[in-house]
């Protein structure tokens, strides 16, 4: 992480930015990695509630629904859960699979490719990708943007919120609060190669204990994470609350981006757009053919009304 | 612990049994995690729930609450009769030759000496047989019949693997497999460690537990040695420090013990404690009580304690009971023979056992004192809070004190851990508003009873007027001035058997050893000798350096006794003086003196030849497989069911009803129509914490309510789906004392057992959550709670007991 200063030339991607800025100043910056080594978690919680101090976050005091789970989901006040899930094999053998979820800060990042507003996601050259709350329009197309279902629209200010790695720490030389918090080495830190190697080790570890199918998650579909868990059961991620077996950027993003890329450097058309961002963002990640149906005449109103004098 | 937190990461096995302590402990359960990693280490979980610690083990097994006796006693017959035990050790290190009285014996769950009538055992034929010379006979070849090795095996060869099936709820093949990893730590070169907490000691038999898995680990040879040891995660920050300092009611400073009411003589008392060597020539290091006990008596009393008056030993209290312990006192509250209750850093009324007996025990003082850093459910007992707690002020004529104290992070000391080290920290935060050290309000309290007595005098009162209390501000004495006591300081120079100056008058003490019983040395705790010598502060140490790679970092902190890091570290030699494995090595003999990486917890010049054996501090020099007289219910460990038992009888002894529960245990007589049957309440009940919070404490911190907001409890699919629970639901959950309503948790980590014969549901019950703070609202735990103890400690059984749940 050396070189890893303030410096938003360091940007490498920008929302509805067609050409990132130039940059005068290159190399010395590596890619981060969070490694979330979901057999060593004890669902203790501790990242959590490290994640609430950092970040200066309270969310509300919920209630049991009869599970270890609170709060239930993420929150723009909550930006990690942990998600407990019982699963017992064939043999009876039973497994307590506790999955800390949050932002996996994906290579190719499907909130910021879906964003409209530019600037208000941006990707740094160590790989975290960043939610600027000041060029937040609240449209909410991140989310559907999002193939893990990380992103939340604030009631109270329409901002966008998620995990930011700890993008302020990274900065200054510091792990994620979550990491400095985690008591069994279960979530790590580092350079992206460092952090392969420890999966590597760990993998190993856990295929000596019989975990024959363990491995690293590191969905190809978004061109990688930079945030990789280490599974006992990598061949079926859907044990761990549901994580994706191929994430990928939800096609309706390039569609709509094939619409309103012309729209973005316009001034006009934003309040009109924002309606629509809403009015799509329903149901994230499941899109069933009428979902799509739906889109493509909502598309062919919006073409329409472009076309329009 | 006997050994410390990070040298669990030297053990080849792990057995969290009795605790959890991913949940609870989960900042040193990092050691667990490093053992497996690093020293490919195997962690294995026995426990009624499929918990935290069993989400990262290597193996789980279930077990029905309140019998380890049985799973252990098991193993025991299964090492003995397997051979899988490190015979060379047991021979030379433990009292397995020694031979025990013919008058011992052990009849269907009852030891020689019960007295039916009043539930106490004449403990006079626990003993060794002694020869002219007081010492214990022995058979090095463990063949005599009476030998203490030979009356174990006896002793145990009821625990069958059927039997302990039978009577845990545990699948046989995994009792078998949990038992064979154990047994493979006999080999000199391996160690287990057993990881145990208050699923331990909340029982009525909860000592006995302990002193199983004790002879356990003096059988694989795992004592003294790296990795091993039988390890007490302590439950609260601190609490090693309270019981090191003796803050129980039978109990002095570095437990010394107060004198009995039939002890009104000083020589008698001091002779019963300076215990001389049941086997030729061994250390029997208590043999010097009375240096510790008259150093005591100089920091209390200055110069009033004096040979002529017996050290002020008038002025000590004489105990009318074995221990004015938590369920006696409120006993006699409930009775209406306590009047006043100052009650300090404790919050009776939510962690105390059957609520409805302390809410009506409070109703009855005149008045109560309340001193903590919170609001407590404790301090706001007379007040209505609805269904959680209907009383009716207007009835409660308590008067309630309030004192705001400082929390732990806005005070300068020292908090011993549960490794025994004393690590002195520093105030991270200014107290708010009024708020007081603790310290100071009870130097308050003192200062104003002093001047009570003094102005209008009183009866009895020279201890008060003659308390020594040196402190530069007498209204607040300073953490650093009261370390320095309790390390102790010479008042007289102070010479060896040879005349040799040890040390000068008004110099710190370096080790206990520097101890006299002539008044010339004073000591507020003399296991804390060291901790602050002339060279100043040792717990404020923070060298991590570890030359060895054993983790044992002498320079971090201080550790009592002596800054050793393994208790009875001698035993990780073989008897020449070689360690029993180059990897296992603590202390060797370099041929003049013991060495290694840790301070040896021996004399260091006792050469192998001479034969003393490594556990100093007992009269025999060995581990104790035979407790002698120590324990009230018997000096081997035998299985006896909770005093709330989901089962008809104890399957050990069917036909003896006076074997069902401990016979040592003390019940009060409204106390024991309060138990109930499984008739009635048909499911086996266990207390217990979750990561989330700590006791009632947390429940005022808005992140700790965040991520653990409303009561639950904890039912397996398989009784959910015969009550027709849904996770989610609301559930009554009842006990002869009371009921709680709270949110099912529907979970296939708890399965049914099946127990002599029958199918036994348990159901779990966390401690946390009240009528006050940030959570939801919510009854408290220990309205279902009996009010009965274990046999010797009086530590209640929150772990075992009996309920009913219903869907609400």
């Amino acid at each position: 992480m050396r070189g890893d200063q303030i410096n938003l030339q360091n940007v490498i991607a920008r929302s509805a930015t067609q050409v990132p800025s130039p940059q005068e100043r290159s190399g010395g910056v590596d890619r981060v990695t969070k490694l979330i080594d979901v057999s060593r978690c004890i669902g203790c919680k501790a990242c959590q509630v490290a994640c609430a101090e950092w970040n200066d976050l309270r969310d509300e005091v919920g209630e049991c629904v009869g599970e270890y789970d609170n709060p239930l989901d993420l929150t723009p006040n909550t930006w990690q859960v942990m998600r407990f899930d019982e699963y017992e094999d064939e043999q009876g053998n039973l497994e307590w699979l506790i999955r800390k979820d949050n932002c996996m800060h994906c290579a190719e990042p499907g909130c910021l490719e879906a964003c409209p507003a530019p600037g208000a996601i941006v990707q740094y050259a160590n790989g975290i990708v960043d939610f600027n709350s000041e060029h937040c329009i609240g449209c909410g197309y991140c989310v559907s943007g999002c193939p893990f279902d990380v992103p939340r629209i604030s009631k109270k200010d329409h901002k966008a919120y998620k995990c930011t790695l700890c993008s302020d720490r990274v900065f200054h030389g510091l792990e994620p609060a979550c990491v400095k918090s985690c008591p069994t080495g279960s979530i790590m830190f580092g350079t992206r190669e460092d952090m392969f190697d420890l999966a590597e080790t760990r993998t190993n570890f856990l295929r000596s204990r019989g975990f024959d199918n363990a491995g690293v998650y590191n969905p190809e579909g978004v061109d990688g994470t930079h945030v990789i868990y280490v599974l006992q059961h990598a061949d079926r991620p859907g044990l761990y609350s549901h994580l994706p077996e191929d994430p990928r950027i939800s096609p309706l993003v390039d569609a709509w981006k094939g619409v309103t890329k012309p729209l973005a450097s316009m001034a006009i058309g934003l309040a009109a757009l924002t309606g629509f961002f809403h009015y799509v963002t329903a149901g994230p990640k499941e899109y069933g053919e009428e979902d799509e149906a739906a889109v493509r005449e909502d598309e062919a109103r919006e073409r329409e009304r472009e076309e329009r004098p | 612990m006997t050994n410390h937190w990070v040298d669990i990461r030297n053990a080849d096995l792990i057995i969290a049994m009795g605790g959890n302590p991913a949940e609870a402990h989960p900042v040193g359960f990092r050691w667990v995690m490093e053992a497996r990693e690093h020293n490919d280490a195997r962690l294995v979980v026995v426990d009624p729930r499929f918990n935290r610690t069993a989400a990262v083990a290597d193996f789980y097994a279930e077990i029905r609450t309140g019998t380890d006796i049985a799973f252990l006693g098991g193993l025991i017959h299964y090492l003995i009769e397997s051979g899988q035990f490190q015979q060379d050790y047991v021979r030379a290190y433990t009292d397995a030759s020694l031979i025990v009285s013919p008058e011992f014996g052990f009849d269907d769950g009852l030891f020689t000496g019960y007295d039916p009538d009043n539930g106490e055992y004449d403990k006079s034929s626990w003993q060794y047989e002694y020869d002219d010379e007081g010492h214990a006979r022995r058979d090095e070849t463990l063949q005599h019949p009476r030998c203490v090795f030979q009356l174990l095996r006896q002793h145990y060869s009821r625990y069958t693997l059927d039997v302990v099936h039978s009577v845990c709820g545990t699948p046989r093949e995994k009792i078998q497999r949990i038992w064979e990893m154990i047994a493979e730590t006999a080999a000199p070169d391996k160690t287990m460690t057993f990881l145990y907490a208050l699923g331990w000691t909340q029982h009525s038999i909860g000592s006995q537990i302990i002193r199983t898995a004790a002879i356990v680990q003096l059988l694989l040879g795992n004592m003294g040695m790296r990795g091993g040891g039988v390890n007490a995660l302590r439950g609260h920050s601190n609490i090693q420090g309270l019981t090191d300092l003796g803050l129980l009611s039978n109990l002095l400073p570095g437990y010394l013990s107060l004198p009995r009411s039939g002890e009104q003589e000083y020589d008698p008392y001091i002779l019963e404690r300076a215990r001389p060597p049941l086997v030729a020539d061994e250390v029997s290091y208590w043999r010097h009580y009375e240096r510790f006990h008259v150093s005591l008596m100089k920091a209390w009393f200055g110069d009033a304690a004096s040979e002529e008056n017996d050290w002020c030993y008038d002025w000590l209290p004489k105990l009318g009971v074995d221990l004015y312990d938590i369920l006696h006192t409120f006993e006699r509250m409930h009775q209406g023979e306590v009047n006043g209750y100052i009650c300090q850093g404790f919050n009776p009324l939510a962690a105390f056992p059957h609520k409805a007996k302390i809410t009506e025990s409070l109703s009855r003082l005149n008045y109560l004192v309340v001193i903590d850093p919170l609001r407590t459910e404790t301090a706001e007992f007379w007040r209505n809070h609805g269904e959680f707690h209907d009383v009716d002020p207007a009835e409660i004529d308590t008067e309630v004190f309030r004192l705001p104290t400082t929390a732990f992070a806005e005070e300068d000391g020292t908090i011993v851990n549960s490794s025994r080290w004393l690590q002195w920290f520093w105030a991270a935060a200014p107290p708010p508003g009024e708020a007081r050290a603790d310290t100071a309000i009870m130097a308050g309290i003192f200062l104003r009873l002093q001047q009570l007595y003094r102005e209008e005098g009183g009866a009895f009162p020279e201890p008060i007027l003659n308390l020594h209390w040196p402190y530069r501000r007498p209204d607040e004495p300073s953490p650093e001035e009261l370390a320095r006591e309790y390390n102790g300081w010479a008042l007289e120079d102070v010479f060896d058997e040879e005349r040799n100056l040890l040390i000068r008058a008004g110099e710190q003490l370096e080790d206990f050893g520097m101890l006299r019983a002539d008044g010339s040395t004073a000591c507020g705790c003399w296991l804390f000798a060291g901790c602050w010598t002339e060279g100043g502060n040792q717990m404020v140490r923070r060298d991590n350096s570890d030359p060895y790679g054993t983790g044992q970092t002498l320079g971090w902190a201080w550790s009592w006794p002596a800054n050793r890091r393994i208790l009875y570290n001698r035993a990780s030699a073989r008897p020449d003086g070689t360690p029993w494995a180059a990897r296992k090595a603590v202390v060797w003999w370099n041929g003049q003196r013991w060495v290694g990486n840790d301070v040896p917890d021996f004399p260091p010049t006792s050469a192998p030849g001479d034969g003393q054996a490594p556990f100093i501090m007992n009269q025999t020099g060995r581990g104790q497989i035979f407790a002698r007289d120590r324990m009230n219910e018997g000096p081997f460990p035998e299985h006896y069911e909770p005093f709330e038992t989901p089962i008809a009888n104890n399957p050990l002894h069917p036909d003896n009803p006076l074997a069902k529960h401990n016979p040592g245990a003390r019940v009060f007589e409204q106390d024991r129509e309060n138990f109930g049957t499984y008739e009635e309440f048909p499911h086996a009940a266990t207390s217990y914490r979750l990561t989330e919070h700590f006791h009632y404490w947390t429940m005022h911190n808005r992140l700790n309510a965040i991520a653990q907001p409303e009561k639950f409890v904890e039912i397996g699919e398989s009784l959910a789906e015969e009550l027709g629970i849904a996770k989610g639901d609301r559930v009554r959950v009842s006990s002869k004392r009371g009921y709680i309503e709270a949110v099912a948790v529907v979970t296939k980590r708890i399965r049914p057992l099946q127990v002599a014969g029958q199918t036994v549901h348990q159901v779990g019950i966390p401690l946390h959550w009240g009528f006050l703070g940030e959570t939801k609202k919510s009854y408290l735990t220990n309205t279902l709670t009996p009010s009965v103890g274990d046999g010797n400690t009086q530590t209640p059984e929150y772990k075992s007991f009996l309920v009913r749940v219903e869907k609400l």
